[in-house]
């Protein structure tokens, strides 16, 4: 888009909502920024209703930090806390059903290359553990697959937050949440491994303790994802209120379950994107 | 792009006045020729007798140049959303499916209503297990008839082809912006080859506009971008059931207002012949050729009978029933499924309703001889059911 657009028309100005103005007038489609902006620039993310201690809002801070053009990037989503989030997003975003969020940024980004064939759309998704590795994996891993140029993000919670804490893949062998009574009886889903042999240029797993770390597989991913092939971020947000632990602790637990091994990081890039990324320098960081 | 070579022209005259000509063709042919016509951006196929042939065939337009972008998608659930993201995106899509298909996909249905999406797809009718059945059966289009998605049932080649074409028209309406099926019975229609005028001039609908939907277009360019304040629907106040529930009035209010639309394209919503009969026959789909045949022998018996052909089923054509029925003495209502979704509409729409016969309905990939129909009017009641 150009900034024309978002340019309020000085007649209708005082009738615009604050936050919106807010957005158009304090950079928040400023490109190119770095998580130390977060705080100074205006944020793309209005007050929403998630949790207090939320790790889940935190990284999509984080990741909306990290959008290398923000002004032309739609955000994809699905049903799960994070929908709740998205609407207050400042950028075109979609909520449409429970774990079709890949089949969608298919169609959305197929239709965006045939309409502006000279423009770089930028098409991110970002869903729950359960929309992306449950109910949604045909999905997530058919768009992967046919090669499409999304990327891919995992608020990996390790739970159904949404719905009050039931089981989903990514929960963790053994534990004990409703719906597994008797603990979960296999393993976690290893996503990062599935993504690399299904297609995806760049995966990475990152936990949202390490914000730098958010920052640059998120700002990488979606880079990839432009010109060489599908991509996946997985980031572990710890839910306050599921695991029952302070607001104040959560983003501790996020660091610590990293330290003691209970949460495997890890980067994958294939030599195409590595080489591409090497092109691009600094912008890339 | 081969497609690059058609003229652009308004739905009026590519429905109304290009030259057309008469071919012999089947009725997935008959989508292939429509969907020449309608400058569709987006086509996404996934593969289910006996609608797989006229996804083969927009695949070859594609192949040809004519549709600019096509694939097979994973289930029809996902082609239903992959078409969904395509339309926010302000494309043009189509794509087909039936039976097990539909109800696969179905979750996907009142999320287009309800997102305002001007997507136009074919369903060519066939049961639902179990046990397996391929058959022809328009069972599905009871389960669809609340999804706010505007409905139409084509006879035959002819209506399948014309609707698709202005089923485009009426869904991109600013005022309507919903989206269309149009149903036809499989294997009758799609595998049958009919006398069909289809179009022969180098033209093509014009291009769709996505500035004439009423939701911001999901791009980028389209302001507001944060048209969402809050979650609304999620929270657990008046506020939000109010607004949920006055945004889908809004869909079958917009339903509605495609009437004028249709009714330019299709006449009326209902086709008559015979109005002062004191047997009437309503029926819709093949059911209605068979109806005609049915009224030929009796004609010939020197007993006189009315057919009404519904062509819209969402929206119905209430008002249009009520009239056409008013004298009748006997109603019968033939129909290709179990639920017998057409007599319980008509039932609830005229006095007197005890004047129906509910049937003959046939399933499972039964024909419908006009004789049944014929024996179903002479006794004025059912027969072995
Ligand atoms: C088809 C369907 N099935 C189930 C649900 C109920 N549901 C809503 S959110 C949710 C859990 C989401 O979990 P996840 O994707 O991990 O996101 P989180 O809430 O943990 O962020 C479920 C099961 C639904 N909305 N739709
Ligand atoms: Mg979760």
């Amino acid at each position: 888009m150009s900034e024309s657009i978002t340019k309020p028309n000085p007649y209708f100005k005082e009738y615009l909502p604050q936050e919106y103005k807010d957005i158009v007038e304090k950079e928040a489609f400023k490109k190119n920024k770095s998580f130390l902006d977060l705080g100074v620039v205006k944020e793309l993310l209005e007050e929403h209703p998630l949790c207090a201690g939320c790790n889940l809002a935190l990284s999509l801070k984080l990741i909306l930090v990290a959008l290398p053009n923000p002004e032309d990037t739609i955000i994809v989503g699905s049903t799960g806390c994070s929908s709740l989030a998205l609407a207050q997003v400042g950028i075109h975003n979609i909520h449409s059903l429970f774990g079709n969020q890949n089949a969608v940024a298919t169609g959305l980004k197929r239709a965006l290359s045939i309409r502006f064939p000279d423009k770089v759309k930028d098409v991110v998704v970002m869903a729950g553990d359960g929309a992306t590795a449950d109910i949604g994996l045909d999905m997530t891993l058919h768009s992967w697959f046919r090669k499409e140029k999304i990327t891919t993000i995992m608020f990996d919670n390790e739970i159904y937050a949404n719905t009050g804490g039931q089981e989903s893949g990514m929960t963790p062998c053994g534990r004990v949440v409703n719906m597994a009574p008797k603990g979960k009886k296999f393993s976690k889903i290893n996503m990062p491994e599935i993504a690399k042999t299904s297609g995806c240029d760049y995966v990475a797993a990152v936990s949202v303790a390490k914000p730098k770390s958010v920052f640059s597989s998120v700002r990488k991913a979606i880079l990839v994802a432009r010109e060489i092939g599908p991509t996946y971020v997985q980031i572990f947000t710890p839910c306050p209120t599921n695991l029952k632990i302070k607001s104040s602790e959560a983003i501790i637990v996020a660091e610590e379950k990293v330290k003691q091994g209970e949460y495997p990081i890890s980067e994958y890039i294939s030599p195409q994107a590595e080489e591409y990324l090497k092109n691009l320098g600094e912008l890339s960081q | 792009m081969a497609g690059n070579n058609l003229k652009e022209v308004s739905a009026e005259y590519l429905l109304f006045e290009a030259k057309r000509e008469e071919k012999f063709i089947t009725g997935s042919e008959a989508v292939k020729e429509a969907i020449l016509r309608a400058n569709v951006d987006l086509a996404i196929s996934y593969p289910i007798t006996p609608q797989s042939e006229s996804m083969h065939l927009v695949g070859d337009l594609y192949a040809e140049g004519y549709v600019k972008d096509y694939f097979r998608g994973e289930n029809e659930f996902a082609v239903m959303s992959e078409v969904a993201g395509a339309a926010m995106a302000g494309v043009r899509v189509f794509t087909a499916t039936c039976g097990p298909g539909t109800l696969r996909a179905f979750e996907n249905f009142p999320m287009w209503a309800g997102s305002r999406l001007p997507i136009v797809m074919a369903f060519m009718t066939r049961g639902v297990n179990a046990p397996l059945t391929i058959q022809p059966d328009t069972i599905e289009m009871s389960f669809l008839l609340d999804t706010g998605m505007i409905m139409l049932h084509a006879e035959n080649a002819q209506d399948l082809y014309d609707m698709i074409l202005l089923a485009y028209d009426v869904a991109e309406q600013t005022s309507v912006h919903l989206p269309v099926g149009v149903f036809v019975d499989g294997f009758f229609v799609t595998h049958t080859r009919q006398k069909v005028k289809v179009i022969v001039e180098d033209v093509k609908l014009k291009s769709y506009d996505p500035s004439r939907s009423p939701m911001p277009t999901i791009d980028m360019e389209t302001p507001p971008f944060r048209y969402m304040r809050d979650p609304f629907v999620m929270k657990s106040n008046f506020i939000s059931y109010a607004a949920h529930a006055s945004w889908q009035q809004e869909v079958i209010a917009a339903m509605y207002r495609s009437k004028k639309y249709l009714e330019k394209y299709l006449g009326s919503l209902i086709e008559q012949t015979n109005t002062d009969a004191e047997i009437q026959i309503v029926a819709s789909g093949t059911a209605v050729s068979q109806a005609r045949a049915a009224a030929k022998i009796l004609k010939e018996e020197g007993i006189e009978v009315g057919i009404i052909k519904i062509k819209s089923i969402r929206p119905f054509p209430t008002e249009e029933i009520k009239d056409a029925l008013k004298n009748a003495e006997k109603i019968v209502i033939p129909e290709f499924n179990r639920a017998g979704w057409l007599a319980k509409e008509v039932a609830s729409t005229i006095k007197n309703n005890d004047r129906i016969v509910h049937g003959p309905r046939v399933y499972g990939g039964m024909t419908m001889p006009p004789e049944i129909i014929v024996e179903v009017i002479k006794k004025g009641t059912l027969i072995g059911v």
